[in-house]
């Protein structure tokens, strides 16, 4: 029994007079106790709505729906009240968000902003809590911990303040801890510095980790298994060697192609993917990246494709997967493949018999919608 | 304008102990002047002609400002740098301004770069206007169509205005504006780091071929390691206001003679479960110390696991020359050799003096242009 399962989880967007964003579009995975489960993708792909949602802090507004299933530990955490949501959120289940700066209060002491966890899970006070707060902060790595407890989250540099919100979710020792991006905002030795303090938490306490990220390196070091997203849905699910040894779904082929690496010889150039993200918007239907795949067939415009179950716990949602490496050579498959996605998007976009009412819309659209860098 | 065939030469720029200090000031009538930021203290760099350089670092390291110091953004304060033979901190500002048609820059932020209500047209063919070249429209439409097509923009994109492009699209009408004054230097200052890694490959990729194409000169700033070592042909590694290392980029990434290198080098995370594995990491304890009050001798002692008790402490290393490297460490040979072995470091608290409640380190920089 996985202790947190997510079923066909989706999030949708209605405003009035625009087209619904499918923000999350049926994502499933699951995560076992001590697990740690990576959801990897670009801006926009929807990694961060689904783990608002599993949190239940989404802004709740009209036009917002939320649907599926996130299972944890027998409870349907989307059926939850407000009330029990709060006393599983910080005790049982975890966040840590992006941005130290902005998710700390800038008025409120560090040492306030810790025991507050612990008063309102914890029933600690005074010096008890105080004393608590001050061995967190010492055992994430924060030197002089009694002083810090009465600074204020602008008087620590960026990496302090990731941890003094890491010291914030492990309080209460959680059984899940998600991480939303934990180490975008540091700089690499830093970053280093947080992930290797994440995993000896892990290590020790046996919580299981959500890492959210866009960085395929932080990922290879940390996770067991791994979700790739694109446009709302996982397209590859598989355990770390597999996905990085062989990586099926096109999609994942070319984020390993664009990444430089350090040993890779001079005078080689990357290998893009073509387009960008939004390229989805004129793909209502069908498999969201089919605007950008150099391995396009025809049916995958149609419908949504579904998720190949394959051995050793992978899957993927390609109907025209990249060959496992030394089996079938990559030009064999030339045949069935579409020549050029941009050539040929008109066409394709106009053929889909379920694109009718989108079909204006055009396959090459205007960048209209802000982009978050 | 300066005559091109008389002063070539394979040095582009060279620049020599530049300085940028920033005064700090206290009180409301009257200005004292109480300390300096030290963003560039002492800098010695050359970059070959067609090169690319890059400048990596962690943020508050001074890259930034160096690469504005460089095209004379920001005034340095002491040291010099010639670009082409011409010194350019003592030109006089018509000169000056002559010559920015030359060199031109790329920032990071291709939103908060571009005027917002200015189309793409206009913002092309500002500089054009500026610098007087093209003779009337139809030769600046012409030159500007030139510029979309090598930047790979359609060409409706010039009656359009910087929102109703993606990241991606933005970061090419920075570079198209860089560009479209045909110049030698550009500064890019982490051009790519704003953008999504499949963005990132392309915006590098169409860097590369401009370069090939065009003959560019690049001085590439990032924080992104792999991708500084993918598109540099030397490295210049910096840490709190002075180069540290500076090597051929395959060589600083095989051989990494600096402490603070191979600490930078065995952080960055690769998309490769098997390197992960078996990779040791060296972790450096604590931040960044604060450029106001920058530690005494090598500057990376308070941080540096090979750290000696003698020397580190009051004696400031000086760039040498190791096998084509040039390094600024005291014991560089014996650390490459293995005589001499990492320790622990405990973290210290470096508070600048007389501000005992102030930050202890200098987080990200607010100066725009820099990594946040």
């Amino acid at each position: 029994m996985a202790l947190l399962q997510v079923d066909d989880l989706s999030v949708t967007f209605a405003r009035r007079g625009q087209r619904t964003v499918h923000a999350v579009d049926g994502v499933s995975f699951s995560v076992d106790a001590g697990e740690v489960v990576g959801l990897v993708g670009e801006s926009g792909c929807g990694k961060s709505v689904t783990s608002l949602a599993i949190m239940g802090l989404l802004p709740k507004q009209p036009g917002l729906r939320v649907g599926g299933k996130a299972v944890f530990d027998g409870t349907d955490l989307l059926q939850l009240d407000d009330r029990s949501r709060r006393d599983i959120r910080g005790r049982d289940v975890a966040m840590i968000f992006q941005d130290p700066l902005s998710s700390l209060n800038p008025v409120i002491p560090i040492g306030l902003q810790v025991t507050e966890v612990l008063t309102r899970h914890r029933g600690m006070r005074g010096e008890a809590a105080k004393k608590e707060a001050a061995d967190l902060l010492d055992r994430v790595g924060i030197p002089d911990p009694r002083r810090r407890l009465k600074e204020y989250p602008h008087q620590l540099s960026g990496g302090m303040r990731q941890r003094a919100l890491i010291a914030m979710s492990v309080a209460c020792q959680p059984r899940l801890l998600i991480a939303d991006e934990p180490t975008t905002a540091l700089d690499v030795t830093i970053q280093a510095q947080i992930l290797e303090l994440l995993k000896d938490l892990v290590r020790d306490s046996g919580t299981a980790l959500v890492m959210i990220t866009h960085d395929l390196g932080v990922v290879a070091g940390m996770c067991d298994t791994i979700n790739v997203l694109y446009g709302g849905r996982v397209v590859e699910t598989a355990r770390r060697r597999p996905l990085f040894r062989e990586p099926r779904h096109p999609y994942t082929v070319g984020l390993l192609g664009s990444v430089p690496c350090l040993d890779a010889g001079p005078g080689e150039r990357l290998k893009p993917i073509p387009g960008s993200v939004r390229d989805l918007l004129a793909w209502p239907d069908g498999c969201a990246f089919a605007p950008r795949c150099a391995r396009r067939i025809d049916e995958c415009v149609g419908e949504p494709p579904e998720l190949v179950l394959a051995h050793d716990g992978r899957s993927y949602r390609c109907l025209n997967p990249a060959p496992v490496p030394g089996t079938v050579p990559p030009w064999a498959t030339g045949g069935r493949a579409a020549t050029d996605p941009a050539t040929d998007a008109p066409t394709a976009g106009a053929a889909a018999p379920a694109a009718a009412d989108d079909a204006t819309a055009g396959p090459v659209p205007a960048p209209r919608e802000k982009e978050k860098p | 304008m300066t005559e091109e065939a008389g002063t070539e030469s394979d040095i582009l720029v060279e620049v020599r102990d530049l300085k940028v200090h920033f005064p700090i000031k206290r009180g409301i009538l009257l200005d004292r002047v109480v300390g300096h930021v030290k963003a560039v203290d002492g800098v010695d760099l050359s970059i070959p002609r067609g090169k690319t350089y890059g400048l990596v670092g962690e943020s508050g390291c001074g890259k930034s400002t160096l690469g504005r110091a460089l095209l004379q953004l920001t005034p340095p304060t002491g040291g010099e740098v010639r670009f082409d033979g011409v010194e350019l901190t003592t030109l006089p500002a018509g000169k000056l301004r002559t010559m920015r048609r030359r060199m031109q820059m790329i920032f990071q932020d291709p939103m908060s770069s571009l005027d917002p209500r200015q189309n793409i047209e206009s913002i092309l063919v500002e500089g054009l206007q500026t610098h007087g070249i093209g003779t009337d429209r139809d030769d600046r439409r012409r030159i500007i169509g030139e510029t979309l097509d090598a930047v790979g923009l359609p060409r409706w994109a010039l009656s359009r205005y910087p929102h109703e492009f993606s990241g991606g699209q933005r970061q090419r009408i920075g570079i198209a504006r860089a560009l479209v004054l045909g110049p030698e230097l550009i500064v890019a200052d982490e051009p790519v780091s704003a953008l999504d890694v499949s963005i990132q490959a392309q915006v590098v990729n169409l860097l590369e071929e401009l370069q090939d194409n065009l003959g560019l000169t690049y001085l590439f700033i990032a924080h992104d390691l792999a991708v500084v070592k993918h598109i540099s042909d030397v490295v210049g590694v910096m840490y709190l206001g002075a180069l540290v290392e500076e090597a051929p980029s395959d060589r600083l990434y095989s051989e990494p003679l600096h402490p603070y290198t191979r600490a930078l080098m065995s952080a960055v995370p690769v998309p490769d479960p098997d390197v992960e594995d078996r990779r040791e990491r060296i972790l450096l304890a604590g931040d960044l110390p604060s450029p106001a009050n920058p530690p005494a001798g090598c500057r990376f002692h308070t941080r540096c696991p090979w750290a000696q008790p003698t020397r580190c402490a009051d004696e400031r290393p000086a760039l040498r020359d190791i096998g084509g490297s040039r390094v600024a460490c005291h014991f560089a040979e014996r650390i490459a050799s293995g005589e001499l072995r990492p320790h622990k470091v405990s973290v210290q608290i470096v508070r600048p003096e007389g501000e005992g409640g102030a930050p202890a380190v200098v987080s990200a920089p607010t100066e725009p242009g820099s990594y946040v």
